[in-house]
């Protein structure tokens, strides 16, 4: 059966808006264009009543209420808010920061423009698994932590962390608890209350909705939660986030969530099934494939492969009409291996060889033998090609070799 | 990030792919880079040691697309040249020959390294050659 080509198998980095989502966006670009913030006639109460009801679909999607529903250009925003906000107005009761090493950049970097400023942060390690050590959480918090940021599915290995003991932990101590909710909102059952979550950071165009919108959710009871602003102006979002709201991509993101909502449960199950078909197509025929990250603790459509011996960039182009990305230097612009993988453990040498898989509410049964077709057929004909390869096959223990490294090394 | 043709090219169709006898004393043998970077290529050359001119050359790559390409075409070039001609092509001659972007340029830098660690190899296999012609070559690790 044809498959329609390019195939889209990047679902982590980015997805496309369901025809759904566009469809209740277009209103609000030339008809009812109103600035929700104009109280004073019928475009601007249209375009409010269309913002407070994708309030209300953000919020049951996660457990929260409409008034805990901030909306921001993003989850990178939502981030840097939640962190900086959190770090400035509760600078009094302390300086100490808590994460952990896999985070994505949006919080790894703020937190190091924190230390900057004087903050103390804890970078928790994960375990080969790709999670966190309670008792290591545990035993990081001092009376000076005032914010613990852990994310709740990673985007490179789709491992999921133990969130609600996170939370149970975070509450015991009184320290406040974000959690970068951007791969696993709409995928797996996010509930702010059974997971003891204080303020989350939310991604549209990862669920199916439009870029260039987020949302970040600040609880208000038990405890309540506030914020510095990072963005002065006219006070939007409760002075929360100043600026005129985005209101086709607030649209767009409040339908991308009932979407989610409505369909999550079935798409699981559907994209495990695809998912699992991927990675025993691919490994039942190859060998030296190692999977990185916790297969228990994982998100239903992700999967993350090391094909030994095989560089990435070169299987990404082997594949050339399949979207997928990888852990590879070379796919980088900074040239460095995967900082999530080398957390894990993963050798620098297998870091470079990883090929990441996002499934998605487009992708098809059809799609998934072609690709694991392509793949296979691809890490084989690099392998013929591979000086490691032949290496290994001879018996040499390639971890044993002395290198020699290019005079103009990395 | 968008390949030459060139590039795109020696990817799909690589030029001398394979591996020589490296016990060969005629075959020199060199191997650069280190998996923890990603680029490791091995080259190797059989030299006539009369008119030192390169007959045959193989490559094997582990490494990206302009990796792969910049050691494919080493292993065209080197062949019909002599030992010295060989030692004279310079990285930024594949740079050319390839339009390899900035990023890619130490992809080149690793080929001229290549074929210059495969004709020291040769030379030393020389050098006991004519010390001790009765014991064969020793093999490169």
């Amino acid at each position: 059966m044809a498959v329609k080509l390019p195939i889209y198998m990047d679902n982590h980095a980015t997805t496309p808006v369901d025809p759904r989502v566009v469809e209740a966006m277009m209103p609000f670009f030339n008809e009812k264009f109103g600035n929700a913030a104009s109280r004073n006639h019928e475009f601007g109460w249209q375009a409010e009543e269309a913002v407070e009801n994708a309030r209300g679909q953000i919020a049951r999607l996660i457990n929260a209420t409409p008034k805990e529903i901030v909306f921001t250009s993003g989850a990178t925003e939502s981030t840097n808010l939640a962190i900086k906000g959190a770090a400035e107005m509760y600078r009094e009761k302390g300086n100490h920061i808590i994460t952990q090493v896999t985070e994505h950049k949006a919080t790894l970097d703020t937190c190091k423009r924190l230390e900057k400023y004087g903050y103390e942060v804890t970078y928790l390690p994960v375990a080969k698994d790709g999670r966190i050590n309670l008792g290591d959480l545990r035993r990081a918090i001092t009376p000076k932590t005032i914010l613990i940021s852990i994310m709740y599915a990673n985007n490179e290995i789709g491992v999921v962390q133990p969130i609600a003991e996170i939370g149970k932990i975070a509450k015991e101590k009184g320290v406040f608890f974000h959690c970068d909710g951007v791969q696993a909102i709409g995928k797996i059952p996010v509930d702010v209350q059974r997971d003891g979550i204080d303020i989350m950071s939310i991604s549209g165009h990862k669920i199916y909705g439009p870029k260039g919108v987020g949302a970040i959710y600040v609880r208000r009871k038990n405890p309540r939660v506030q914020l510095s602003a990072i963005i002065d102006g006219g006070g939007h979002e409760r002075g929360m986030r100043s600026g005129t709201l985005n209101v086709p991509g607030i649209v767009g993101l409040g339908k991308a969530c009932e979407l989610c909502q409505n369909e999550m449960a079935e798409e699981a199950k559907r994209l495990s099934g695809l998912r699992d078909k991927l990675k025993d197509s691919i490994m039942s025929r190859l060998d030296e494939t190692y999977i990185n990250g916790s297969m228990e603790h994982r998100l239903p459509h992700n999967i993350n492969i090391s094909f030994a011996f095989v560089e990435g960039e070169s299987l990404l182009m082997g594949i050339n009409d399949v979207a997928v990305s990888s852990g590879s230097a070379c796919t980088s612009a900074t040239l460095e291996p995967s900082y999530v993988l080398k957390a894990l453990g993963v050798g620098e040498d297998l870091a470079h060889t990883s090929i990441r898989f996002g499934l998605g509410r487009f992708n098809t049964p059809e799609e998934v033998d072609y690709v694991a077709d392509r793949v296979v057929e691809t890490v084989n004909r690099l392998r013929e090609l591979s000086p490691l390869y032949e290496m290994a096959k001879e018996g040499m223990d390639l971890s044993k070799m002395k290198w020699v490294a290019a005079s103009d090394s990395h | 990030m968008a390949y030459s043709d060139k590039v795109v090219d020696h990817y799909k169709n690589p030029r001398n792919v394979g591996s020589l006898d490296k016990n060969d004393k005629n075959v020199g043998t060199g191997l650069v880079g280190a998996p923890e970077c990603g680029d490791v290529m091995k080259l190797q050359m059989k030299v006539n040691p009369d008119t030192r001119v390169i007959e045959e050359a193989r490559f094997k790559t582990f490494g990206c697309g302009s990796a792969i390409a910049s050691s494919s075409l080493a292993t065209e070039w080197v062949k019909g040249k002599t030992v010295e001609e060989a030692l004279a092509i310079k990285n930024t001659d594949i740079v050319r020959e390839l339009s390899l972007p900035p990023v890619k340029i130490h992809c080149s830098v690793l080929a001229e390294d290549a074929i210059k660690a495969a004709l020291t190899d040769w030379k030393k296999k020389q050098g006991d050659a004519q010390a001790k012609p009765a014991e064969s070559a020793t093999a490169h690790s």
